[in-house]
């Protein structure tokens, strides 16, 4: 649909319009399915969202492997500097919907079931602290859907090929681009949000113990939210990011083909490498050979 | 082009799009090559599948797939005592695949009564499939169209048949592809329709006598 940002965002405020609107015009356009089928799965999408936060709220859920779970409930009643704040429910939700994906529940895959926890958390917690209608709710998503699209066209989506950068840095920058629309910014301050944010998450390496999406990626999707909350704060006070968005875009695809094969979900080096990370996999890998026979 | 709603999506089990939606697909391709839920099916997984299958649940996918769960069916989770219930006898084994193939692979072999087929299927990113060889012809098949294949004898006038019938039936073919192994010998032929094709469709093409293993795929995703 769109392979620049740039373009999308010049076209949105050449007609004064949301990138959400731009997103689900331009997906309508292509005639694969009608506007009304297009916000209809973006809704059922938000529905799941909603129940997956839900569900991992509840605190009771344990990972296939055991390694994580829980720990999103440990959010409910926050004792830290930022308890009450949007900051602890972006956080909470994040890591709920991970916790979720990890225990085999429903979760939408946004861009990945490895980032999903980032867009809802993000979306989700800020919803929490100022009541949005669902249709507002559909418009971000979309948004975050043209951001996804262009980052696909123009890097990657998938931490095989382009480290963690690629699946909660991407997310992160959808969310941000989503939140922005959510608190009436302008598709400028959406893209500047989305710059500023994945500046914040070049590099990023896939590492995860076993190979399991569950050790750092959960707790990854959470600050994957956080630092698209920075993005947001920053663009809509005014700061704007010198680096065009394409070119951070594209800055994320250049970095992850040139990535050691040691941090893109190899389980090969970083916190999966290290001697406890290698232990913890053994440990719950031989369990689960285990099960299966 | 890239979808909006491939980003924002697809709604599925987790933990992985591509070691559980993707292999959930796979099933569920393998259990439309013998048209329902199998006897027996042997599970052999490839890469990255063998690797860290199990802590993905890529096998209990891939067993949901063939007893007919789609990537979001929370049964997923229970499906290898469900198949057990069900009766469906299932071994998972590690290989390591001769020749060039992705790291997310799979090949099944699938029984249902008199009916076989042996798939390679492999899950390339985000829960999408790309079905490799069946029966050990190549095939480059998503999964995205309902899908037909059949085997014939490599001679001049098949596919202007098949066409036929399906242009007969109201039927658009989305793509097409043959492939052999040899002048003369016997070819794959593989439709990807716009709709599944009808009973009457399927009728008139296995009546083709060069047509045999005729089989009609729905679409996985």
């Amino acid at each position: 649909m769109f392979e620049s940002l740039v373009e999308a965002v010049e076209q949105a405020e050449a007609r004064r319009i949301s990138l959400g609107e731009l997103a689900l015009e331009g997906e309508a356009e292509e005639g694969l399915r009608s506007r009304e089928e297009i916000e209809g799965s973006l809704l059922r999408a938000l529905v799941v969202m909603r129940q997956a936060v839900a569900r991992g709220l509840a605190g009771d859920l344990k990972s296939v492997s055991g390694l994580v779970g829980g720990d999103a409930a440990k959010l409910n009643r926050p004792v830290g500097p930022l308890a009450g704040t949007v900051f602890t429910d972006v956080l909470a939700s994040a890591l709920a919907v991970q916790e979720v994906n990890a225990a085999m529940g429903v979760i939408v895959a946004a861009p990945t079931a490895g980032g999903a926890g980032v867009l809802p958390g993000l979306l989700l917690g800020l919803a929490k602290h100022r009541p949005v209608p669902d249709v507002m709710l559909v418009k971000a998503l979309a948004t975050a859907g043209l951001v996804g699209a262009v980052v696909a066209v123009r890097a990657s989506l998938s931490g095989a090929e382009g480290g963690c950068q690629a699946e909660t840095g991407a997310a992160a920058g959808m969310a941000a681009a989503a939140g922005v629309e959510l608190l009436g910014g302008s598709p400028t301050e959406a893209a500047h949000a989305v710059a500023l944010t994945m500046q914040g998450t070049l590099g990023l390496v896939c590492d995860p113990l076993g190979g399991l999406v569950e050790v750092p990626c959960v707790y990854r999707n959470a600050t994957g939210a956080a630092i698209a909350l920075a993005g947001i704060e920053m663009s809509l006070a005014g700061i704007r990011f010198p680096i065009p968005v394409d070119e951070v875009i594209d800055t994320m695809g250049e970095i992850g083909r040139t990535m050691d094969v040691r941090y893109r979900e190899t389980a090969g080096g970083g916190l999966a490498a290290t001697p406890t990370g290698r232990r913890l996999a053994k440990e719950r890998l031989v369990q689960l050979r285990g099960k299966r026979q | 082009m890239v979808s909006i709603l491939d980003i924002i999506g697809p709604v599925m089990v987790g933990p992985s799009s591509s070691h559980t939606a993707g292999a959930c697909r796979i099933g569920l391709f393998a259990r439309g090559l013998v048209d329902g839920r199998p006897d027996a099916a042997k599970v052999e997984l490839h890469g990255s599948f063998a690797r860290t299958g199990t802590g993905h649940g890529t096998d209990r996918a891939i067993a949901g797939g063939l007893l007919g769960f789609l990537p979001d069916d929370e049964r997923l989770r229970e499906s290898l005592e469900l198949a057990e219930e069900a009766g469906l006898a299932l071994t998972f084994t590690n290989t390591r695949l001769r020749g060039d193939h992705h790291p997310n692979t799979a090949r099944i072999t699938v029984r249902r009564g008199d009916r076989e087929a042996v798939l390679v299927g492999s899950s390339v990113g985000a829960g999408r499939i790309l079905i490799t060889q069946i029966d050990g012809f190549p095939v480059e098949i998503t999964g995205a169209y309902p899908t037909l294949v059949f085997v014939a004898h490599d001679e001049p006038g098949i596919i202007a048949a098949v066409s036929t019938v399906l242009a007969r039936q109201g039927h658009n073919i989305a793509s097409m592809r043959v492939s052999r192994h040899h002048k003369g010998g016997e070819a794959i032929h593989v439709y990807e329709l716009d709709q599944a094709a009808t009973s009457d469709a399927l009728e008139a093409i296995r009546s083709i006598s060069a047509v045999s293993k005729l089989r009609s795929i729905p679409r996985v995703a």
